[in-house]
């Protein structure tokens, strides 16, 4: 069943690749086009054969958030025993209320607290400064909600531009309400996409919370901690039952259905399994350094990736551990087959094309080949150029990779290359639908999920399978 | 590393006082920093003999983004082996001068430009803390002592006042506190008599009285500091003075700030203002028979 993608699909060469490309930069001035030249190209095999992480170039719809979205929906937002506040005016607050779908357990208002919470600002607060608004929501948050175990202060553009001085705010409000109060400074302006947003959110993680609990329980050898996982759709309640059975003590998961005081005690774990890389590997980083915690990333997308990773975490561990992996793999195996027996005739040789952030560009590829499919271009919002070196030995040789894409390029792309499925956003959606294009809203699973591990696979393959053999497509007639 | 932040009132000669103070603590062995955190970038200008360095905002200007540039290319070495940065910003009228200062410190930060072998880190700030932007030099971490550059002039006295306001808000959360007012002349009437009095008042000292000497001007005109133009001038001799007061000084307050009638008060006391004579409020010169 181990099913590795196909590296070369029919039709597509570094030239035809190439020339798509310049078809698809012609319609630009001349300086957008030298700007973007460098963000797309056919896929090399190895190394980052994109330019990213750069400034969008102005007037090209870009799909990228800012980094109050990198720190509110990715990092922070998730933990779900805390406050949240979205400090400056209302709006980014409540656009950003839950949008992500990453799923928490607990009772709201009592141990979770996925609510919206926000120093709504006025013009008095710009022009006198939004401090004392701040103290005083502090006390109100712990108040009305004394279970909370911390509160976050999500800085909004504002707020950094009158220079509020937030930090100094929660350090007060910490002490005096007993609990942790962390400022983080994730102003939207700063830094070209998201992925700053990350790194802030990290570094506040790494200044304020790393090291101050201690578990309640005993250690063991086969403590372990995930990371980058978000619980999308329940994507935790899949992965973290997998990683149980193998054996391995999750002690704290960062962030989806996350909690502070394990979150902040996971310096006392012996492995830090990272899914999600892009925003997460800075704590990952720091973790090793200060505490020589190893870590390694793997893959829970797929029958073939999963059964290589759980392998690869393994190898960390005891024969204890390696014989759980195999009797999970024998176990799983067959059912994982009947699942592929089931779609992979209905899916066999259809192309996909992707456009998301963090990882998925990347790692659901093996996904669609255990299903018979083949991707046959995908990139990132926000990728760094680490990103871009694990993509390319995923990807066919010489397709399309495309950084911060267009909804110009992705369209002119799609045009040509015909895929069955596109996987992307919501600002991507409608576009691809108006031209009779099967499509997957592949940042919160499309109101479905879990996609991760075992319990996952299933699940992605019918919501494939339903978006690409449904006959809707069949039924009506793009009049373009 | 100790971290000071010069304030004061506009063009009472903070940028002037500054460079000079800082080629004293050089002369006398000190590894200086100064970051210039004003939008018209003039606080390093003598140490570098240039024009205008060019600034961090600007190259983020340029660039696009913060994060492309680099240390080297906005830190310039002159007299004394002085560092020097300034944090640049928009001109009058426009955007926010206050993020500039936040980006450029935080920049610098990130970048490690706060080597351990520095002895001092000097911010000089634009005259009024008129947003948060400005007030980032005294936030938590940067710096803790705090010089206010006056004069007997009254509106110099108001506002030296507010900044210790500003300075007391700042130190009731934090570990930030007055260190002194320099005493920068302008020959008014009892000025010395009055400054001491004033800083007494704020629970402070004057830490020195710098007087008025043309001799501050002749080396501006040369970009110099009167330390590096003309080292043997008596003006010189008051700049490495205050310089080895600062390197000496302990005495770091939390100022005491006066209310408006105090301060009045004691213009009265040395008879800078006369007691208060409604009969006299808004009548010209001309209308008095």
């Amino acid at each position: 069943m181990s099913e590795a993608p196909i590296k070369k699909v029919e039709g597509i060469t570094k030239e035809s690749t190439q020339a798509m490309i310049d078809h698809a930069l012609e319609i630009y001035p001349e300086k957008a086009k030298k700007k973007r030249a460098p963000h797309l190209a056919p896929n090399e095999g190895e190394g980052a054969c994109v330019k990213s992480n750069r400034k969008t170039v102005p007037g090209i719809m870009s799909a990228r958030g800012c980094a109050y979205a990198g720190a509110k929906g990715v990092v922070w937002g998730p933990i779900r025993d805390m406050v949240h506040v979205s400090h400056g005016p209302v709006g980014c607050g409540w656009y950003s209320w839950g949008t992500r779908r990453n799923l928490v357990t607990g009772v709201n208002g009592v141990s979770q607290f996925a609510m919206q919470f926000t120093s709504d600002f006025q013009e008095k607060d710009i022009v006198y400064g939004g401090d004392k608004k701040l103290k005083t929501l502090l006390a109100e948050a712990h108040d009305l909600f004394p279970l909370a175990k911390g509160i976050s202060v999500l800085s909004e553009c504002p707020v950094g531009l009158i220079g509020d001085d937030i930090n100094s705010v929660a350090k007060v409000a910490s002490q005096e309400l007993e609990i942790p109060v962390i400022p983080c400074n994730c102003e939207g302006f700063r830094g070209v996409s998201q992925s700053l947003g990350h790194h802030i959110s990290n570094d506040t993680i790494r200044d304020h919370i790393i090291g101050t609990r201690e578990f309640a329980e005993p250690e063991t050898p086969y403590d372990i901690a995930l990371i980058g996982d978000y619980n999308i759709g329940g994507d935790v309640w899949s992965v973290k039952p997998l990683l149980e059975e193998i054996g391995l003590n999750v002690k704290a998961v960062w962030t989806g259905d996350g909690e502070l005081e394990k979150i902040a005690a996971t310096h006392k774990v012996k492995l830090n399994l990272i899914h999600c890389y892009r925003s997460m590997n800075y704590m990952c980083r720091v973790m090793e350094e200060k505490y020589g915690i190893p870590w390694l990333e793997f893959n829970f997308f797929g029958p073939t990736k999963i059964r290589e990773s759980l392998r690869k975490i393994a190898e960390y561990f005891d024969d204890n551990i390696k014989e759980k992996v195999e009797k999970a793999i024998a176990k799983y195996d067959p059912i994982m087959q009947a699942v592929i027996d089931e779609y992979r005739p209905r899916l066999e040789g259809k192309k996909v094309m992707l456009y998301v952030g963090g990882l998925r560009p990347r790692h659901t590829v093996n996904a669609y080949a255990d299903l018979g499919m083949t991707v046959v271009g995908s990139g990132y919002e926000f990728a760094h150029g680490d990103d871009y070196e694990r993509t390319s030995v995923e990807m066919p040789e010489a397709t399309v990779i495309y950084d911060d894409a267009s909804e110009h390029e992705l369209e002119q792309f799609v045009d040509e290359l015909r895929p069955d499925l596109i996987g992307s956003g919501i600002k991507e959606k409608y576009l691809f639908q108006k031209m009779g294009i099967p499509f997957r809203q592949m940042h919160s699973w499309d109101y479905s999920g879990p996609y991760h591990a075992y319990n996952g696979f299933p699940i992605f393959a019918r919501d494939v399978d339903m978006a690409v053999n449904s006959p809707t497509w069949k039924l009506v007639k793009a009049p373009f | 590393m100790r971290q000071i932040a010069i304030y004061g009132k506009g063009g009472i000669g903070k940028s002037t006082t500054t460079q000079n103070t800082v080629a004293g603590l050089a002369s006398i062995g000190k590894k200086v920093m100064i970051v210039g955190c004003d939008p018209k970038a003039d606080s390093t200008r003598l140490i570098l003999h240039a024009k205008a360095q060019s600034t961090v905002m600007d190259l983020v200007r340029e660039l696009g983004t913060v994060e492309d540039l680099e240390l080297e290319d906005v830190m310039k070495v002159g007299y004394g082996d002085v560092k020097c940065v300034e944090s640049g910003g928009p001109e009058p009228g426009v955007g926010c001068a206050g993020r500039g200062v936040i980006t450029a410190i935080n920049f610098l930060e990130e970048n490690g430009a706060y080597t351990p072998d520095l002895d001092f880190v000097f911010y000089d700030v634009l005259g009024d803390v008129v947003c948060g932007g400005f007030a980032m030099p005294i936030r938590e971490g940067k710096a803790e002592e705090i010089y206010i550059v006056c004069s007997g002039e009254m509106m110099a006295m108001y506002a030296a006042n507010n900044i210790a306001k500003g300075i007391l808000k700042y130190a009731s959360s934090g570990k930030v506190r007055l260190a002194g007012l320099i005493c920068n002349a302008r020959k008014t009437d009892k000025e010395y008599e009055l400054i001491d009095a004033l800083a007494k008042k704020l629970g402070t000292q004057m830490i020195h009285f710098v007087p008025r000497d043309n001799q501050v001007q002749r080396a501006e005109l040369r970009r110099m500091t009167v330390i590096e133009y003309s080292p043997e001038h008596p003006q010189a001799n008051e700049y490495r003075s205050l310089a080895q007061k600062i390197a000496d000084n302990k005495m770091l307050v939390v100022p005491t700030p006066l209310e408006m009638e105090e301060l009045e008060d004691l213009l009265m006391e040395f008879g800078i203002m006369e007691a208060e004579d409604e009969s006299i409020v808004g009548v010209a010169e001309a209308a008095v028979v």
